[in-house]
């Protein structure tokens, strides 16, 4: 195993740990919503990492590929990036929608914690604290 | 309120993501890192590589698959980001108002003018982005969302200034149209939609080549920027 790979391969599962342990385990909404970026991200990464190919750069043809011709064997697959492209996108207007509800959360309530989800283990009046 | 660090809740937690992350460590531990797939004859990617110059004229690759292979992905991915800053409006616009707190403290002489000398520049640099997105790494959202980021800048240092919503909207609304616009053009002259018909003009790797592909991302890059300069302008409340 490559230190590249171990190097990629490690932050795309602490990225997925933490975003889900904070999805799981936070109730701010805030920190919610920061962690599913967090996840997201993680996806996005292993996406790219897919694509990559070992000892070759970007895929954009310059004065050193040639600019006629087929440049295979010299760039990375280009496809996954594309696609994460779409994904950060994607990504992007849900958390716009998710913030836009905390912001409204926060105008009724008054407060970004998520107090009646508690599943039982915390007692209500400690949170209302 | 203090977030208390809650054991009950956070060792399941912890259990649960230690397993996901251990379930996708064995899904891709065969995969292979950087081995090279796409040299295979028959993979997309290869297709991809060994005609998009000729094809597109676009010297970016992942440009000529976003603008040109999956255009109309594309153009699905810009309805979606329309749909959010449109149901971000309704939100807001049916949201309470926010209660009136006591006015920040006034950003300082620095602040103000640092602002007012880098936004052209941050502007500027954006339209540099998406105008050149067939030629180097970026592109119209990446543009965009640079320009976006300067009017963010402007907002939290002037946080009297009231968005233009109404001229934002209309941006939007016509480099939306334009990019429609371009894909029928597609669909006129060579009876693809999308299609790009003039991908032969210019030399690849000048300003002037990749045919619509720049046209489509400058189109893009307005939509993106208004788009989400009125998205952090609601964002802030006050003028729902």
């Amino acid at each position: 195993m490559e230190v590249t790979e171990l190097v990629v391969y490690g932050s795309i599962l602490l990225l997925a740990a933490v975003g889900i342990w904070g999805i799981l385990s936070r109730r701010n909404l805030i920190k919610l919503i920061l962690s599913l970026t967090i996840l997201e991200t993680a996806v996005n990464l292993l996406l790219v990492s897919v694509g990559y190919i070992s000892g070759r750069s970007a895929p954009i043809v310059n004065g050193d590929t040639g600019l006629d011709g087929s440049p295979i064997g010299e760039i990375v697959d280009p496809l996954p990036q594309a696609l994460v492209l779409t994904a950060i996108v994607i990504g992007l207007a849900t958390t716009a929608i998710a913030l836009i509800v905390a912001v409204g959360y926060y105008r009724s309530t008054g407060t970004l914690e998520l107090k009646s989800w508690s599943y039982g283990l915390t007692n209500e009046k400690e949170v209302r604290k | 309120m203090m977030e208390r660090y809650d054991i009950h809740r956070s060792i399941p937690a912890i259990l649960l993501a230690l397993m996901v992350a251990a379930t996708i460590f064995y899904a891709f531990v065969e995969v292979g890192f950087g081995e090279p797939e796409v040299d295979k004859e028959d993979s997309v990617s290869n297709r991809f590589i060994s005609n998009s110059t000729q094809e597109t004229g676009s010297s970016n690759f992942v440009t000529a698959v976003v603008v040109n292979y999956r255009g109309f992905d594309t153009l699905g991915e810009v309805t979606v980001l329309f749909l959010a800053s449109a149901g971000m409006g309704a939100i807001v616009s049916a949201l309470p108002a926010g209660d009136k707190r006591k006015r920040p403290i006034p950003p300082s002489l620095i602040l103000t003018a640092g602002t007012r000398l880098v936004l052209p520049l941050i502007i500027l640099f954006g339209a540099y982005v998406f105008v050149h997105g067939h030629l180097s790494p970026g592109g119209g959202f990446q543009g965009g969302v640079i320009i976006a980021s300067g009017l963010l800048l402007y907002i939290v240092i002037f946080p009297e200034w009231k968005a233009p919503h109404k001229a934002l909207a209309l941006s939007e609304s016509l480099a939306g149209l334009s990019f429609a616009g371009i894909g029928i053009i597609g669909l006129a002259v060579g009876g693809i939609f999308l299609d790009n018909v003039i991908s032969g003009l210019g030399e690849a790797g000048m300003l002037v080549s990749a045919g619509l592909i720049p046209l489509i991302y400058i189109a893009i890059g307005i939509k993106v920027g208004a788009e989400m300069t009125g998205l952090v302008a609601r964002m802030k409340g006050g003028d729902a």
